[in-house]
């Protein structure tokens, strides 16, 4: 993998991650089975013209990639790479409701512009005037790894010096009941939530926008080296640490280099196998850590995951939040990340600490 | 028609999601384009289908918009005298 470093990160999250350094005003809420976000004052972004037409999505893209480049230090990017589970789905329900409530006539402009799943990416070149490469990703769990992969596959090719990448996913009332229908988030009786360990089918839901700063060079706001990121949509749980070893193994680590490995833990009781696995047997004496009672799961929440460890090694410390074990090291130097959804659209990160940041 | 013009205010806020504005804060005969309300052509379009919409009326010539929605006050006159529903 080129080699490329995160020198930036924005987060609107369900947590207050947008004005504040490290989760330290997190909570968990066991009470909702959607998690939805904390908005920023989206107006200190957003000019009043353009506000009006965003979904909650759009607006939360906009002010996470805002951040990441403040904090880079940057105006503009050469590209723009963004991964969505769902899309704009606010304004698909709304373009698809007025379908419906008008037989088909009636159809307004507004909605269904901002309905496509590349609006985020659109909108934050629109506002920059970047009229670089602009891709998004619609890949369901590993839409952001999709992302990343990109990112650095223009880095490889010298086609670029720096990208925005994020993950984008907002949630809606009306897909949210169907969800509920289909199983897919936990019953009202289970409450008080639980996710991890696991007890029942179903995640708490949830939504947010994550994005980082990724430039070809480290810099005095460097967090981490993107060291490494491989998708395997289909592996078997019997080949999973054969897998794991493999992609170490590629990017020169081994298990005993992890400082850390944060997990997808999501609730479901039946996705918790596929981390147990690991989790009880070649990880087991490595700090472990988790992040979707925090987020919510979504399709695009690996991307609050690698915010996690970007922090981790950027701060030099594990919120008691996050942890799944007691496991402490002195230093966290090398963060695994590995998420997966439904057994399927499995994904490796890895994370390491750079000059800069030691 | 001072009902009308009052119903429509609320409309075009309402249509156009135009945050912090009230229908008080829109003149009679503020422009709706341009200096006044800042609306662009995409919001030309709400309006057509909301004329068509919520009053029966059909644009079929776009030059006629331009003077149709110049203000809160030619849209109410030109709703009144050709409204269907």
């Amino acid at each position: 993998m080129s080699k490329c470093y995160i020198n930036g990160t924005g987060c609107i999250s369900a947590q207050r991650t947008f004005d504040t350094v490290f989760l330290e005003a997190a909570e968990v809420n066991n009470q909702e089975n959607v998690l939805t976000i904390k908005d920023p004052v989206y107006k200190n972004y957003i000019s009043p013209g353009a506000i009006r037409r965003m979904g909650k999505g759009v607006k939360a893209g906009i002010v996470a990639s805002s951040q990441a480049m403040q904090e880079a230090g940057l105006e503009n990017v050469d590209a723009i790479i963004t991964g969505t589970g769902m899309g704009c789905m606010e304004d698909s329900e709304k373009f698809l409701k007025a379908i419906i409530d008008n037989n088909e006539s009636f159809l307004t402009p507004t909605s269904f512009i901002q309905s496509t799943h590349n609006t985020v990416g659109a909108q934050i070149a629109l506002g920059l005037k970047c009229t670089g490469y602009n891709f998004t990703y619609v890949q369901n769990a590993v839409s952001f790894e999709s992302s990343l992969l990109d990112a650095s596959l223009q880095f490889a090719s010298d086609e670029i010096e720096n990208v925005l990448v994020g993950g984008i996913d907002e949630t809606v009332e009306y897909t949210m009941s169907l969800f509920k229908l289909a199983g897919y988030i936990k019953t009202e009786s289970e409450k008080p939530y639980q996710i991890f360990p696991a007890k029942s089918k179903g995640v708490v839901y949830g939504e947010g926008a994550t994005f980082f700063l990724l430039e070809n060079k480290i810099t005095s706001s460097t967090y981490a080296e993107l060291a490494g990121v491989e998708i395997i949509n289909k592996l078997p749980i019997e080949e999973a640490e054969q897998k794991l070893n493999q992609f170490l193994a590629e990017n020169n680590c081994r298990i005993s280099d992890l400082d850390a490995v944060v997990l997808g833990y999501n609730g479901d009781i039946d996705d918790e196998i596929y981390f147990k696995n690991l989790a009880e047997n070649c990880l087991k004496n490595i700090t472990q850590l988790y992040y979707k009672h925090l987020s919510g799961a979504y399709h695009t929440a690996s991307a609050f995951g690698l915010w996690i460890g970007a922090k981790i090694i950027h701060t030099q410390e594990i919120p008691a939040i996050v942890r799944a074990n007691a496991i402490a090291k002195d230093q966290y130097n090398t963060i695994l990340l590995y998420n997966h959804h439904k057994g399927r659209d499995h994904s490796f990160t890895l994370l390491k600490r750079c000059q800069s940041t030691t | 028609m001072e009902a009308v013009k009052q119903e429509l205010k609320e409309k075009i806020i309402s249509v156009l999601n135009l945050e912090d504005v009230n229908p008080e804060d829109i003149k009679d005969t503020d422009p709706l384009f341009g200096a006044g309300l800042g609306l662009d052509s995409i919001d030309a379009l709400e309006l057509i289908v909301m004329l068509d919409k919520d009053y029966g009326i059909k644009l079929l010539d776009p030059k006629e918009g331009k003077a149709i929605f110049e203000s809160i006050e030619t849209m109410a006159k030109y709703i009144s005298e050709n409204r269907t529903k």
